[in-house]
């Protein structure tokens, strides 16, 4: 029961090719910069675009995309969020959310009080009659999710869904949509460029570079163990969840994290590795996070060195090649970690 | 928040609009000034007047109606197919615009006349005629004002975000129900621009409204060719007329304006 | 063929300047004393032939000179010309319209009549409809066009229709007699009602059947050259060359009647 896909597109000078399956219930998350291709491996999947060759399998045996097999978009059961909601100008939000019942042939009585509902669990309850327009770009957002998922599609996919909006909206319509993607049933393909929107929501991650995958995993295996300098750049980022409370938060994992400002109830504290120190001996003065942690692995990227740290609470470091071997570290060695209150993001979840 | 020089216009182009006002503006202005005022009344109730105005708006209307219902089919294949021979045939149906319409007079003739390509097989099977008839008056300004009508919608749909229709497609519908309920509205604001200025230039149309349809009060003889035909043994009576085809096409314009035009651009 | 006509004419003309001259030597005696310039013509839209013609040939006498045509309705040039459209020469199809640019005072000298012209029927080659004179411009079921009542040929279609007693139900009311002439020629209408001259000029795509009623109503074509002519002396060549017997037979040649 999964979303299989083998592809080969050629956009203008590039060769989109691409391998991926997706469980019922499970998120994906293609993560690449702009131009990769990964908006175009969505669009095949939707049925927008037909790809040069491969194949696009649904549940096993429902061929999508296969040779001289094409089903256009509108014959498939999907829904999908796209970067800028694309909501209708000329139609209410329930008029939006409505549409695709619609279109399949739903009388409009019932097509309206589905999407009354949808828009009821995605806090929009009120403001049906609203045209997108007079809607906040958070607001338009979840509208645009509602509208994907009120007709219960076997595929979900997101292009971007959060990169239009601001920074304060973007933690909240993120923790919704991480909600609604755990209750989702179907399989779920994410497309961003940000690594915490990937790592946030998605189970695995494939990061996709110049049309082709150059690395696929768990978020935490990709960022701890990056496999090209992009990759290590991109998604070095570690999210380690817990419950806030004031200025501090308790990992689900164990251990705690001081954080800058005060927060409460379940949140990610985000450590980016270039803001972990590490140091041979337990550092002098009182810093607050310090963790003794052992050297799983180093991978040298660029000018700095890669470290993956495990213990109670598990990190990434980067340090540079010059700090690496003056501390003259190998695997299994015992190292401490020490990283500044301020440097700790945290993101609602 | 007013900026300093907020709402002022630049010299550079203020010179040439009051230039360009003066310039569209005056000859109406003469039309004015030179109208017999003093027996303007009794000159409006002659019956041939009504008449001539009367088919003018009906056949300039159906013309736009026909026009729409022609045009815009057109103007989606133009904007949305990637049918090969696309410019080839966007040249070709914006021809109307740059030909004498005089000379397309003569080429609705030659496929719509008695001795037409098409025209001949219908007048040997039906005993039916084209030329001469109010009908011809409408194809005559179709042909002339339907491009006016696909230049301005296919500029709207190229303009209009298509990936509207791709975010219908993904939620189930058609290509046909996309066009209606997504593209449709939301080209509307260009579709009521092309129409207007189709009916603009159907309510004109000169050239080959009388070489298609002929000249005869009641049947063909639409405003323009009964100005043209005053102007030579009346031209006080053909002030007259112009004075009403002005009047009415400016009220016309000006309430499509307000009450369609405005709210479509507004929202 | 035309063109052989001009040179014709040409040399007509020549032969006869030279004899009038005196001189041995026509061809100075024009280069001198000939007017130069453009002459620039309005003339009523039945004479395009012939005056074309003509005006070939006085360019051909008088190297140094242009002549010029704007043919259309007459109606429509007497107003041009009302409205101050410069012109050296007006020649008319009717009375009517020269006297609205005599009456406007646009006119030097007296108008003088140089050709004469009657109404002919003009059926499409073959004669589809059958027509065999006026009366059948009664018929509703042909298709019909005739002149507006505001151009000369229309006038004259009226005058004719009103002496014979005929209620003509046209379809169309054309602008000027060559867009009538051009509906027949298309095959368009069953006939029209247009100017002997049309008929002849038209070709094989039209046949003219003359009627006896057209007798009663001849067209007279006054010619006259203008007061604010820019160029008066090629204004009066042209003038000349038209009342000449070698213009009187060119237009006698195309079927017009001359005084």
């Amino acid at each position: 029961m999964t979303l299989d896909a083998r592809l080969t597109v050629q956009r203008g000078g590039l060769t989109v090719a691409v391998e991926l399956a997706v469980a019922d219930g499970e998120v994906l998350a293609v993560l690449g910069p702009n131009g990769a291709g990964k908006s175009t491996v969505l669009r095949v999947l939707a049925g927008l675009l037909r790809p040069d060759a491969g194949r696009v399998v649904v549940d096993g045996d429902q061929l999508w995309d296969a040779a001289g097999v094409h089903v256009p978009a509108h014959r498939r059961s999907l829904g999908m969020v796209f970067q800028d909601h694309l909501l209708f100008p000329h139609l209410s939000a329930t008029e939006n959310v409505a549409f695709g019942l619609r279109a399949r042939g739903m009388p409009r009585a019932r097509a309206r009080a589905a999407a009354a509902g949808w828009l009821d669990r995605v806090g929009l309850g009120d403001l049906g009659e609203r045209r997108p327009g007079q809607l906040s770009g958070g607001q338009a957002q979840r509208a645009a999710l509602a509208r994907a998922l009120v007709g219960d599609p076997r595929v979900l996919l997101l292009d971007e869904p959060l990169s239009s909006l601001d920074a304060r909206t973007r933690l909240t319509v993120r923790a919704e949509l991480h909600r609604h993607l755990a209750e989702y049933r179907g399989s779920a393909v994410l497309v961003t460029h940000d690594p915490v929107d990937a790592m946030a929501l998605a189970g695995r991650v494939l990061v996709v570079e110049d049309g082709r995958i150059v690395q696929a995993g768990t978020p935490a295996e990709v960022a701890r163990r990056p496999r090209t300098d992009y990759v290590a750049r991109l998604v070095g980022l570690v999210l380690l969840p817990g419950t806030g409370s004031g200025t501090s938060v308790a990992l689900e994992g164990g251990g705690t994290v001081a954080v800058a400002e005060e927060v409460t109830g379940p949140v990610f504290a985000v450590i980016r590795p270039e803001s972990v120190a590490l140091y041979l001996e337990r550092p002098a003065g009182s810093p607050r996070n310090v963790w003794p942690l052992r050297l799983v692995s180093a991978t040298p990227h660029g000018s700095v060195v890669r470290c993956d740290l495990a213990g109670e609470v598990p990190l990434t470091a980067d340090v540079t090649a010059t700090s690496f071997a003056e501390l003259g570290l190998a695997p299994g060695a015992a190292v401490w970690a020490s990283v500044k209150a301020s440097e700790v993001a945290v993101h609602t979840r | 928040m007013r900026r300093p020089g907020d709402g002022g216009v630049p010299a550079p182009l203020l010179v040439p609009a009051v230039l360009a006002v003066a310039f569209l503006v005056l000859p109406l202005v003469g039309l004015v000034v030179r109208a017999p005022w003093s027996d303007l009344g009794s000159r409006l109730v002659e019956p041939a007047v009504g008449q001539a105005l009367r088919l003018s708006l009906v056949a300039a209307t159906l013309a736009t109606l026909l026009s729409l219902v022609l045009g815009v089919p057109l103007a989606w294949v133009l904007a949305r197919s990637r049918m090969p021979g696309r410019s080839v045939l966007r040249a070709l149906v914006t021809v109307p615009l740059v030909l004498p319409p005089v000379v397309g007079g003569v080429a609705l003739f030659l496929v719509l006349g008695r001795q037409g390509i098409v025209g001949s097989w219908l007048y040997e099977t039906t005993g039916y005629a084209l030329p001469f008839t109010t009908a011809a008056v409408v194809v005559a300004e179709t042909f002339v004002a339907m491009p006016f009508l696909v230049i301005s919608v296919e500029g709207a749909l190229r303009a209009a975000d298509a990936r509207f229709e791709d975010a219908a497609a993904t939620l189930g519908a058609d290509r046909w129900t996309t066009f209606r309920r997504v593209t449709l509205p939301l080209v509307a604001p260009g579709i009521a621009a092309g129409a207007v200025l189709s009916w603009a230039r159907a309510l004109g149309e000169f050239g080959a409204t009388i070489t298609f349809a002929g000249n005869f009060p009641g049947t063909t003889q639409t405003m323009p060719l009964a100005v043209y035909l005053a102007l030579q043994s009346d031209p006080e009576a053909a002030i007259v007329l112009s004075l009403v085809l002005l009047a009415v096409s400016l009220a016309t314009l000006l309430l499509l304006r307000d009450r369609w035009l405005g709210r479509a651009v507004t929202t | 063929m035309r063109r052989l006509l001009a040179a014709g004419l040409a040399v007509l003309v020549l032969a006869g300047c030279g004899t009038a001259g005196g001189t041995t030597a026509p061809s100075t005696a024009t280069a001198d004393g000939g007017p130069t310039g453009t002459v620039t013509v309005f003339a009523a839209a039945s004479l395009t032939d012939v005056f074309t013609d003509l005006g070939a040939a006085l360019e051909d006498q008088q190297p140094g000179l242009r002549v010029q045509f704007s043919f259309a309705g007459s109606s429509a040039l007497a107003a041009q010309l009302a409205q101050g459209a410069p012109a050296d020469v007006f020649a008319s199809a009717d009375q009517a319209q020269m006297a609205v640019v005599t009456g406007a005072g646009l006119t030097e000298g007296e108008p003088a009549v140089f050709a004469r012209n009657e109404l002919e029927i003009a059926v499409p080659a073959g004669n589809p409809g059958g027509v065999t004179g006026l009366a059948d411009f009664a018929d509703p079921d042909l298709t019909l066009a005739v002149c507006a009542p505001s151009v000369p040929c229309g006038a004259a279609a009226g005058a004719v229709f009103a002496a014979a007693g005929i209620t003509a139900r046209p379809d169309t009311e054309e602008e000027d007699v060559r867009a009538a002439l051009t509906k027949v020629q298309l095959g368009e209408v069953d006939a029209a009602l247009v100017y002997a001259t049309d008929v002849r000029a038209a070709g094989d795509a039209v046949e003219g059947i003359p009627f006896p009623e057209s007798a009663r109503k001849l067209n007279e074509y006054p010619i006259c050259t203008l007061a604010a002519a820019p160029n008066p002396a090629g204004a009066q060549a042209f003038v000349d060359l038209v009342r000449s017997a070698a213009g009187q037979r060119a237009l006698a040649d195309a079927g017009f009647r001359t005084p």
